[in-house]
């Protein structure tokens, strides 16, 4: 589990000459033997230097990443989490059919939407625009129905209580519902946030010009000569992740269990 | 009035799935029986086309021997792990996060990794070399095929372990104390309380580890690009590369058919389930 990570992190302090001398064999066209290590002989922060004061390349695509994930993210809250309010509080007409279908786009690959999606993007020309990628993201289904498992949790002499003391539907709402569900926002925030700073296929599919594309496609094009920039940049992608996952990792938890609950 | 605020609530998000999804998937379903250019329609030309495609065919293959591989093995380690860790309650807490952290690596720094690894020139054939075995260029080879399958069980190990646990937790000890005041021994609790109780659960972890499993492509399409070695030559590397043919034709066919027969498999999970909660 954890070795590919110390692994990542080790290395990237390893100076270019001896970069080259352990992983020439595979990743350059040197030939020589290999020897990778996982404790640097001679570490020096240098490739950091390099690859975050000297590629404006990677500069731009983190700050792609940056803005693409955290507009999701902000979008996402904002539609999920009022549709999820409806949903776990309201037994409206049409409820179910509507969760239903929520459920089930919630499951359908990305790839059965691909075309759809690029069909509605094009033809409102926003294709190779951050909106691309940002706009189908903010309406996906899932954190609806981790949040709507939250909400539900909550129970109804709550509101039962501040109704009899005058509150409204959206007071209950913004006074009730938002502080009581937020772990749930958490939890959603954080699971789509793993899943969108890795994000390939909306980028791959709906952005052409390399200036616009996020971190976790230019990791890839990092040539192999320049193996300790890949390091690096692998480290500073995990960062955010990482220390995410582990400030929210109660959280996450308590997200995925609400993702295994049907109803 | 109950149900106009609650449409309210909804209406946003109503309006994005039915603008970015519905009407567009719509669409997607009438272009598949219809000619790419002028109006034509064409019947079942596009399926027909795709069915006989033979690149189509593997790639169906390949994604199904991958999916009924590594979905039961991820279930069945991911229970027995959790089912460790639920005895443990000391280790629990330290080891479901150690499980998790894989969620948290990028795949781009997980297939460099991979590389340095399973390269032509890499660390499993210098040591192969030591024991005088001659390597090969394993990402070229069939191992491909188990290398993801790798991937994708040391990424989704815990998140699957984590909702077995719930499901675990979710039995009462009531259920327990009674049997063993019967004389039921841990064996008999195991069997008689502990594996049917799973059954729910059963729908909902498969069916998230499905979803999951069609990501793997992030790291078979960084492994090993538009055409990697066949074994793991996928439907989602078929539709990339209709993609990049603009083969919208295809790909509308190919997507309908898939959405139906995701949803005929969703459809076939609930009726199994409902049955076991009658029963």
């Amino acid at each position: 589990m954890l070795l590919p990570v110390l692994m990542m992190v080790l290395n990237s302090v390893m100076g270019a000459q001896e970069m080259k001398e352990a992983y020439g064999a595979v990743l350059g066209e040197g030939k020589g033997e290999l020897s990778a290590r996982l404790l640097p002989v001679y570490p020096t922060l240098r490739p950091y230097v390099e690859l975050l004061l000297d590629s404006p390349d990677f500069f731009v695509m983190f700050w792609n990443s940056v803005k693409q994930v955290f507009s999701i993210l902000f979008g996402q809250t904002i539609v999920g989490v009022m549709a999820a309010w409806a949903f776990a509080r309201y037994e409206f007409r049409g409820r179910k059919p509507l969760f239903l279908m929520y459920m089930i786009l919630m499951v359908m690959p990305f790839q059965v939407t691909m075309v759809s999606s690029y069909l509605v993007l094009s033809k409102l020309s926003l294709l190779d625009t951050h909106l691309a990628v940002i706009l189908p993201a903010v309406f996906s289904t899932f954190p609806v129905f981790i949040m709507e498992k939250f909400f539900r949790a909550i129970p109804s002499e709550v509101f039962e209580a501040a109704k009899v003391d005058g509150a409204g539907e959206f007071t209950c709402f913004l006074r009730i519902g938002l502080p009581l569900g937020s772990p749930g926002i958490i939890a959603a925030l954080l699971l789509n946030f793993l899943e969108y700073w890795n994000g390939m296929e909306m980028p791959m599919t709906f952005l052409k010009t390399k200036s616009k594309l996020p971190l976790s496609l230019y990791l890839p094009e990092i040539t192999t000569d320049q193996m300790s920039a890949a390091f690096v940049a692998s480290v500073v992608m995990m960062l955010p992740a990482v220390l995410g996952f582990l400030w929210g990792k109660d959280y996450l938890q308590k997200g995925i269990e609400a993702s295994g609950l049907k109803e | 009035m109950r149900n106009r605020t609650a449409y309210l609530f909804l209406f946003p998000s109503l309006v994005g799935t039915v603008v970015f999804v519905l009407i567009p998937f719509a669409d997607v379903i009438r272009r598949s029986f219809f000619k790419a250019v002028g109006n034509t329609f064409v019947g079942i030309t596009n399926y027909r086309d795709v069915l006989e495609n033979k690149a189509f065919q593997q790639a169906v293959v390949h994604t199904l021997r991958f999916l009924s591989i590594c979905l039961p093995l991820l279930l069945v380690l991911s229970f027995g792990a959790a089912l460790l860790l639920y005895h443990l309650p000391a280790a629990k807490a330290l080891f479901q996060t150690v499980f998790l952290l894989p969620m948290a690596v990028p795949v781009a720094s997980l297939v460099v990794f991979w590389k340095i690894i399973f390269h032509g020139n890499g660390l499993l054939n210098e040591w192969l070399k030591l024991l005088h075995i001659q390597g090969q260029d394993w990402m070229n080879t069939d191992a491909a095929f188990w290398i993801l399958v790798f991937s994708y069980i040391w990424k989704n190990l815990g998140y699957d372990v984590v909702l077995w646990i719930a499901a675990l937790s979710g039995v009462g000890d009531e259920q327990y104390e009674a049997a063993r005041v019967s004389g039921a021994g841990s064996k008999e609790c195991f069997f008689y309380i502990t594996l049917p109780q799973m059954k729910p659960g059963i729908v909902m972890i498969s069916v998230l580890s499905f979803v999951n499993a069609f990501r793997v492509f992030r790291e078979a399409y960084l492994i090993a690009g538009d055409y990697p070695h066949e074994s793991i030559y996928m439907l989602q590397h078929l539709f990339n590369n209709w993609f990049t043919k603009l083969d919208i034709q295809k790909m509308s066919a190919a997507a309908v058919m898939m959405a139906f027969s995701v949803s005929v498999l969703l459809y076939l999970l609930e009726r199994w389930n409902e049955k076991q909660e009658i029963e």
